[in-house]
């Protein structure tokens, strides 16, 4: 394949000044240099959340505990969650898709590279006004609030009336933003999978991780539009006088929680379909075997993404609807499970039989399914809409989207982290450390996540900055808390190991893991135009045939 | 290597006896804890899995039936898992050699994609049974109408039939299941949302600005059921706390006389109550038969009829009601009722006719 390299004498970074390489990460539309630039922000904000979930934590460590004021809790779990969920999680997806997609295609840059340094700078500056509540939240004479309405920011909470001053302006204006970037990431996602494949590549021959991305960029199209039409219609009614959420005038609270649960649930999978984009490309090729039941893993897909956007009022099943549309919710929901399961089932299929390497990456993999298997089983039991009369709003909740967000994504995350490390840097990270991150982390996490469930079947509510002592509830908030210790150490120790092996770690081959797709057969990493000379495929596995002449890949 | 294929997986991977010991004493207290406490009988506990009325009862049968399933698939694929991870290793024995390359398998996957949807079918048709049973229950005829309101950090209930308002302490009959008499909440907002729940009596409803939801509950035992607000609504969700006492019907009907009553007049707190008239307090709060009638805030016509003050934040007792109207944030930082900038003597004055208000 195309190994060779072409000169060009004006790239040469190494000679350049400090101000020039800035200016250079600045201006760029290099998808791969894009890719890197989302990773960091969404990095950057991990450890600021990071630092927010830790400050939640150590409020709950005691009853009646005196760290933070009630006004200042509230306004981190605001932050957290916002923070995570649009800022780091959106970011770092799209990170990974930007520096990926093109690369597998055989395409030397996204669709529209304009389109996409713009839609990562919006998203950068998103995040900045979201933070600037912190010092412009009353309007700049009296410093030091931020939005205190929690992630969901549920009507009326919104309303002039409760929430003065401009905390919430930042917050829907960020988000209004962002979400203008998420769009512009998702057009370009699509166009760029759909025009600039490269030959041979039919749509039955993308790797699943661009069939991920594809379903992921068309879902971001629909999920966003209501969540940007919500907030101009909240900006309308905190800036113009409107009406629509405003309940003393006689809006509606409902009416907010359907258009952002229409956006809120879809984008669970939003984020949760390039998680399983990464285990199918990373457990193959570490099992050293193709992923099992293409066809079905891309129809389970598309299935996924379309009962997804018929679930979302399974986030309202305590808000009065009737019995009829409970029901309805609860079936469809509980239909998100089959796809689901089958993907799981095949990803063991995919194992079965192979030859499994444990490298960290996979480890990472491995804990996913396990820790996904459990978060779509508690999501199993909040769909049954009676179960869910108990456990909605409780901790239950938060531990089981925890799993889900933490325990799948983050894990998937940091499995591709480590698989991609390699080819985005030229060199490997050091494998021990690796292992001791992941190890720390899983215990970390199951410390703090297993035992969240409890306190919530036990009556604890969410969004309490204390409760009271005697409920059954200390033990379990104790332990919580001492996790959230053993999951900063390992994110400190993998900022570390990423950061170290970036200057000085082994230097690697083009294709360090022995893999199968297009970006492992350029260069680590890779030229700026990504191929010399544009690969032609013919099976979904190009560098297998390659390798395995006489035992070329199926081919469809 | 062929000798070390012979052990068992899990016994490799703990590093000595000793240390074994120790896991297995770790993993032992922490699985028996979380039993001890779902097995505790405390009231204090407000454990889902103890119902004590009717729709809790329904919701905890169907729960042990979602989490039966769960738990079944959960062994199914966990185990395959397992398998999965340890069985197929690569090993020196296996070599460089790649595996053979499988693809897929339709009969394979159609069957695990049929299971499943056999599954939900049941779980589904299982849930829309009690959905039905719990949400579309007839109203009997002798059933107890309370509206609740929900307010910033407190709870307003109002008995429509019985002519009384009172907070935070709802007080219901207990519910003979040969007789039942269980009671109807209307649920109201008067800001923003929140949500009525006590575990053990029923699930959550929300109080939701402009639109009256509704719950029941039949429990069948008297006693103390601790709840709290669910739904995020402010600074001081947290210490939004919810009692429900369950009485006997003797000891309901006694209650309702009482707080029928209009408020008492003692002579010793005539001064209090021309502080109480006189200052900011009548704008929020009604005392029945007085000219407070403020709305704002919880009635206090039998402020001493009740256990706790400040939505279950404090105990009702003198120290706590002295400190509660010198400087509410003490007690409950962020709460909307604002210190009274009394002087001592006032001060105990008020408190002195707060205290007759039996």
């Amino acid at each position: 394949m195309s190994t060779e390299s072409i000169v060009l004498t004006a790239v040469q970074d190494a000679s350049r000044s400090w101000s020039a390489i800035v200016h250079g990460w600045i201006t760029t539309v290099d998808h791969k240099r894009i890719g890197i630039l989302y990773i960091v922000l969404a990095l950057v904000f991990l450890v600021i959340g990071g630092m927010e979930a830790t400050i939640l934590r150590i409020q709950l460590i005691v009853p009646h505990n005196h760290f933070v004021s009630p006004q200042f809790f509230n306004q981190m779990f605001t932050m957290h969650g916002t923070t995570m969920i649009f800022f780091v999680a959106m970011p770092i997806l799209f990170g990974f898709g930007n520096y990926l997609i093109p690369l597998m295609i055989g395409a030397r840059d996204m669709a529209f590279p304009r389109v996409n340094a713009w839609s990562f700078w919006l998203t950068a500056f998103g995040g900045m006004l979201l933070y600037f509540s912190f010092i412009g939240g009353y309007g700049l004479y009296g410093a030091g609030a931020a939005p205190d309405v929690g992630w969901f920011a549920y009507a009326p909470l919104t309303a002039p009336a409760f929430s003065v001053g401009h905390s919430t302006d930042f917050w829907t204006l960020g988000l209004l933003v962002s979400g203008i970037g998420s769009i512009g990431a998702a057009v370009n996602f699509v166009a760029t999978i759909l025009c600039m494949r490269c030959p041979g590549m039919s749509l039955g021959r993308m790797p699943l991780l661009v069939w991920l991305n594809l379903v992921m960029g068309s879902m971001v199209l629909f999920v966003i539009s209501p969540l940007t039409a919500a907030q101009i219609m909240l900006a309308v009614d905190r800036f113009l006088g409107g009406h629509f959420f405003d309940t003393q005038a006689g809006g509606s609270a409902v009416l907010w929680m359907h258009f952002f649960w229409i956006f809120g649930h879809p984008e669970v999978y939003v984020l949760v379909i390039p998680a399983f984009a990464f285990i199918s490309e990373i457990v193959p090729v570490f099992s050293r075997k193709p992923i099992f039941g293409y066809p079905i893993m891309v129809a389970a897909t598309v299935g996924i993404g379309f009962v997804s956007f018929g679930v979302w009022a399974h986030h309202m099943f305590t808000v009065g609807m009737n019995s009829y549309a409970n029901s309805f919710f609860a079936l469809t929901t509980m239909v998100v499970g089959v796809p689901t399961g089958i993907k799981i089932f095949n990803w063991i299929g995919t194992m079965w039989g192979g030859q499994l390497q444990f490298k960290t990456p996979l480890l990472f993999c491995i804990g996913f399914l396990f820790q996904f298997l459990i978060a779509g089983l508690t999501g199993i039991m909040l769909a049954c809409t009676p179960f869910n009369w108990q456990l909605s709003g409780s901790y239950f909740v938060v531990a089981h989207f925890h799993y889900v967000i933490v325990g799948a994504i983050l894990f998937a995350l940091f499995g591709a982290f480590y698989y991609w490390f390699p080819k985005m840097s030229g060199r490997m990270y050091n494998e021990t450390l690796g292992k001791l991150h992941f190890w720390l982390f899983v215990i970390g996490f199951h410390l703090t996540f297993d035992f969240m469930h409890i306190p919530g079947l036990l009556g604890m509510p969410r969004r309490i900055y204390t409760y009271e002592p005697g409920r059954g509830w200390e033990l379990w908030n104790l332990i919580c808390t001492i996790g959230v210790f053993f999951q900063g150490i390992a994110v400190l120790i993998f900022v570390a190991n990423l950061v170290r092996s970036w200057f000085v770690g082994k230097l690697v081959g083009n294709d360090p893991w022995d893999a199968w797709t297009l970006e492992w057969s350029t260069s680590s990493p890779p030229p700026e135009y990504n191929f010399a000379e544009i690969p032609v495929v013919s099976s979904r596995r190009p560098l297998w045939d390659l390798k395995h002449p006489e035992d070329p890949d199926l081919d469809v | 290597m062929r000798q070390a294929r012979n052990f068992h997986p899990l016994q490799a991977a703990l590093p000595s006896t000793t240390g074994k010991r120790y896991v297995a004493l770790a993993v032992l207290s922490l699985l028996v804890w979380p039993v001890l406490t779902f097995a505790s009988e405390s009231p204090a506990i407000p454990n889902i899995f103890r119902p004590a009325s009717t729709p809790a009862d329904e919701i905890h049968t169907i729960s042990r039936f979602t989490l039966m399933i769960t738990a079944l698939i959960f062994a199914v694929v966990f185990s395959l898992l397992v398998y999965v991870v340890f069985r197929f290793r690569r090993t020196a024995a296996t070599g460089d050699v790649e595996p053979p390359q499988v693809y897929g398998s339709n009969q394979i996957e159609l069957a695990w994609t049929v299971i499943p949807v056999l599954i939900v079918l049941v779980l589904f048709l299982a849930t829309a049974r009690v959905i039905h049973s719990v949400q579309d229950a007839p109203r009997p005829t002798g059933a107890l109408e309370v509206t609740a309101v929900g307010h910033q950090y407190w709870w307003e209930f109002r008995y429509p039939s019985l002519g009384i308002v009172t907070a935070n302490e709802l007080h219901i009959p207990v519910s003979d299941p040969a007789s039942p008499s269980p009671t109807f909440l209307k649920l109201l907002s008067a800001d923003t949302d929140h949500s009525f729940w006590v575990p053990l009596l029923a699930g959550k409803t929300d109080l939701i600005p402009n639109r009256a939801n509704s719950m029941w509950m039949d429990p069948h035992q008297t006693g103390l059921y601790l709840g709290q607000c669910a739904q995020y609504c402010g600074t001081q969700h947290a210490k939004m706390l919810l009692r429900v006492y369950v009485d006997s019907p003797d000891k309901f009907k006694a209650w309702v006389a009482s707080q029928k009553q209009p408020a008492r007049t003692d002579a010793v707190a005539a001064d209090g109550r021309k502080i109480f008239e006189q200052t900011a307090c009548v704008n929020c709060h009604a005392v029945a038969g007085t000219v407070a009638d403020g709305q704002f805030g919880p009635d206090l016509t039998h402020l001493m009829s009740r256990d706790t003050i400040a939505s279950g934040a404090a105990s009702n007792t003198h120290e706590n009601l002295k400190l509660w109207i010198r400087d509410p944030d003490a007690v409950k930082p962020g709460s909307l009722m604002p210190a009274m900038n009394l002087n001592e003597r006032d001060l105990n004055a008020l408190v002195v006719y707060l205290e007759s208000l039996r």
